[in-house]
């Protein structure tokens, strides 16, 4: 089996972030493990194509640019931002028209919208949330966890096409050099792109703070029932303040209204792998490891040493968190300002 | 309206995973299965719809014999009809589902086909807009609040710092997320009157994955942390490991 590989990237206020790194890297990676090569896809308007270059830093060498402008204007309809319909009916188009059967994409909010679809359309096997992707034998398997992160499982795949949805904040960004990239515009017409794929459109986006989100964050502070009520969330806050953190919260203090649902880590809240996670206050009962478990380190400060959340930290404080969070807080901007 | 809500029987989410000896299935030994709770919001948003445009409402459910489960706590909710596509065996993935799921729901013509965003077992968030796909029909996933009026329809989905608002019309699918209802506790009378009702068994008119589990395994043990008995006095301490040992800060 040989592969062609094309890493689809999204921008972020027009701008490439760590996502779209990720990708890139990854890619680049398992082109020279199998021995071929890779292009990047992308969706935006002028000023992403004009970023796109900086993907070379991340070893891309062709960046495929499809302008979203001339893309929505085959919907015969002004009044969207985009839709994520149209966006894998491109993906799709794109990759089948240029022989691409590999296809990596981050599993972002709308990753995970459009790769299923991706995957239907071009009869493709299917890996959502892949923490690790292999090379055995010739043959691609991709790690994912399930059971909510007690346990994971080695996938292998029947088909000719492969759609891998990596789960964000996992892969590293790895920069190879300081080259820029080739931006070559895609030719809206040579993609087969009609009113009809334009089934599911975004009118608008509401931002719901200019809070960081837990989901884009790489250190979360998240406060749970020990802290006794919401008005002793500065002491969250400044914490994460201080370590240019986001907040989160348990599920019982976004039930018991002290915070947003938003702010949510867990099963019925979001997954989240940033590299650092200080849980405070929060017992770590199995619904909020399920969320932040593959965390890279951990931090707990809880005053019951035998919490459950101290079976997975890898450093913690027995503590009150009413002494310790404004402790540490002070210490952190401390060190940080030398 | 005619109404389908798809419904997943899965592993209580307290459960202890343990592996099988065939080092690729989860050991159902001791195991308590429960509806998928993503999925008791599709089926309370699909009883909500039923209650105010009237017509029927079908649970649908991919699984063996003791997915029926799930069909039961639908019909408790209030689901009318109840239909178990039933495979020879438990080795079937994501598309496998989602394609007989599709084949029956297109035989059916429903107005609206409800799921829960994911399943807490595979977490895969995929089998709602594989279907979409596979009918063509228009989705919206992690869906917060949901509008019907007429053929019109408007969702709000959830996504990094924020929502989208999205507009579509029916026919539609739509997978629920935490937050567009309070699912509503069973009384004895619907749980009494749920009993009586049969659950239609069909055969898949599809096999054949496109992926295969080769290894499920526990994730490596974690080193014993770090804990530091000796509270506030240790905050340097414990900054001092952040920044010289684990380098985070
Ligand atoms: C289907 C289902 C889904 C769920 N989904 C989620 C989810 O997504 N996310 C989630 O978080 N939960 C979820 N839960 C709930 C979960 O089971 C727990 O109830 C919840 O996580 C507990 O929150 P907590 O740790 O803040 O509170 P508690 O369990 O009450 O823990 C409070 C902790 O604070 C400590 N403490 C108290 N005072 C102090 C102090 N002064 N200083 C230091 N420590 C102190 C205590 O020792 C205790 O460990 C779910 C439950 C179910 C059934
Ligand atoms: N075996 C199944 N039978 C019926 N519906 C299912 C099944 N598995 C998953 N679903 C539906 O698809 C949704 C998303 O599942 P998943 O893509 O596996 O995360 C679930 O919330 C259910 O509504």
């Amino acid at each position: 089996m040989s592969y062609k590989i094309l890493a689809f990237v999204e921008s972020k206020e027009n701008k490439f972030k760590s996502p779209a790194f990720e990708v890139v890297s990854e890619a680049n990676k398992l082109a020279s493990e199998l021995n071929t090569t890779f292009e990047v896809l992308t969706i935006g308007n002028d000023e992403v194509k004009n970023d796109a270059p900086i993907l070379g830093n991340y070893g891309a060498t062709k960046v495929n640019f499809v302008n979203l402008n001339e893309l929505n204007s085959k919907s015969g309809k002004s009044d969207f931002v985009y839709s994520q319909t149209a966006f894998a009916k491109v993906i799709a188009n794109y990759a089948s028209k240029n022989g691409f059967n590999l296809i990596l994409l981050s599993g972002s909010a709308l990753g995970k919208d459009i790769a299923p679809r991706i995957s239907v359309l071009l009869d493709a096997s299917y890996c959502p949330d892949a923490v690790d992707i292999k090379i055995q034998d010739g043959k691609i398997i991709s790690k994912r966890p399930v059971y909510a992160g007690k346990s994971y499982i080695n996938l292998s795949f029947n088909s000719e096409n492969i759609v891998i949805g990596l789960r964000p904040n996992v892969f590293k960004p790895v920069k190879s050099g300081n080259n820029s990239a080739e931006v070559s515009s895609v030719d809206i017409n040579s993609l087969d792109i009609f009113d009809v794929d334009f089934s599911t459109v975004v009118k608008e986006i509401k931002v719901s703070s200019e809070k960081l989100d837990v989901a884009e964050a790489d250190i979360i502070v998240s406060g749970g029932r020990g802290l006794r009520g919401p008005e002793n969330f500065n002491l969250i806050e400044n914490l994460a303040a201080s370590l240019g953190a986001a907040t989160g919260a348990s599920r019982a203090v976004v039930d018991a209204g002290w915070r947003p649902h938003g702010e949510q880590v867990g099963q019925t809240g979001k997954t989240v792998s940033p590299s650092l996670y200080v849980a405070c206050g929060i017992s770590g009962a199995i619904q909020h490891l399920a969320g932040m478990s593959s965390s890279k380190v951990i931090v707990a400060i809880n005053k019951d040493k035998d919490a459950p959340i101290f079976q997975i930290a890898d450093y913690g404080i027995v503590g009150d968190v009413f002494e310790i969070l404004p402790a540490l807080t002070e210490e952190i901007k401390k060190v940080k300002s030398n | 309206m005619n109404i389908i809500v798809c419904v997943s029987l899965v592993p209580d989410s307290t459960t202890k995973v343990k592996i099988s000896a065939d080092n690729k299935s989860l050991d159902p030994n001791g195991v308590s299965y429960i509806l998928n709770p993503y999925d008791e919001f599709a089926v309370e948003e699909a009883v909500q719809l039923k209650e105010k445009n009237g017509g029927e409402l079908t649970a649908v459910s991919f699984g063996l014999d003791k997915s029926k489960e799930a069909v039961k706590k639908a019909f408790q909710m209030g689901a009318d009809k109840g239909v178990l596509i039933k495979p020879d065996n438990e080795n079937y993935d994501s598309y496998t589902v989602a394609k007989n799921l599709a084949e029956y729901i297109k035989s059916k013509n429903p107005d609206i086909i409800l799921f829960g965003k994911q399943s807490i077992d595979f977490d895969g968030l995929s089998i709602p807009n594989m279907v979409a796909e596979m009918l063509k029909l228009p989705s919206v996933n992690v869906v917060v609040k949901l509008t019907v009026d007429g053929t019109k329809v408007t969702a709000e989905r959830e996504i990094e710092g924020g929502l989208e608002i999205l507009e579509t019309s029916l026919p539609v699918v739509i997978g629920t997320q935490k937050g567009i209802n309070n699912p509503r506790y069973p009384n004895l009378k619907s749980i009494m009157a749920s009993k009586s009702k049969p659950i239609e068994e069909i055969k898949p008119t599809y096999t054949g994955n496109k992926t295969e589990i080769v290894e499920m395994a526990l994730p490596a043990a974690k080193g014993s942390g770090k804990i530091l008995t000796g509270g506030a006095d240790q905050v340097s301490e414990l900054v001092r490991l952040l920044r010289e040992e684990a380098k985070v800060i």
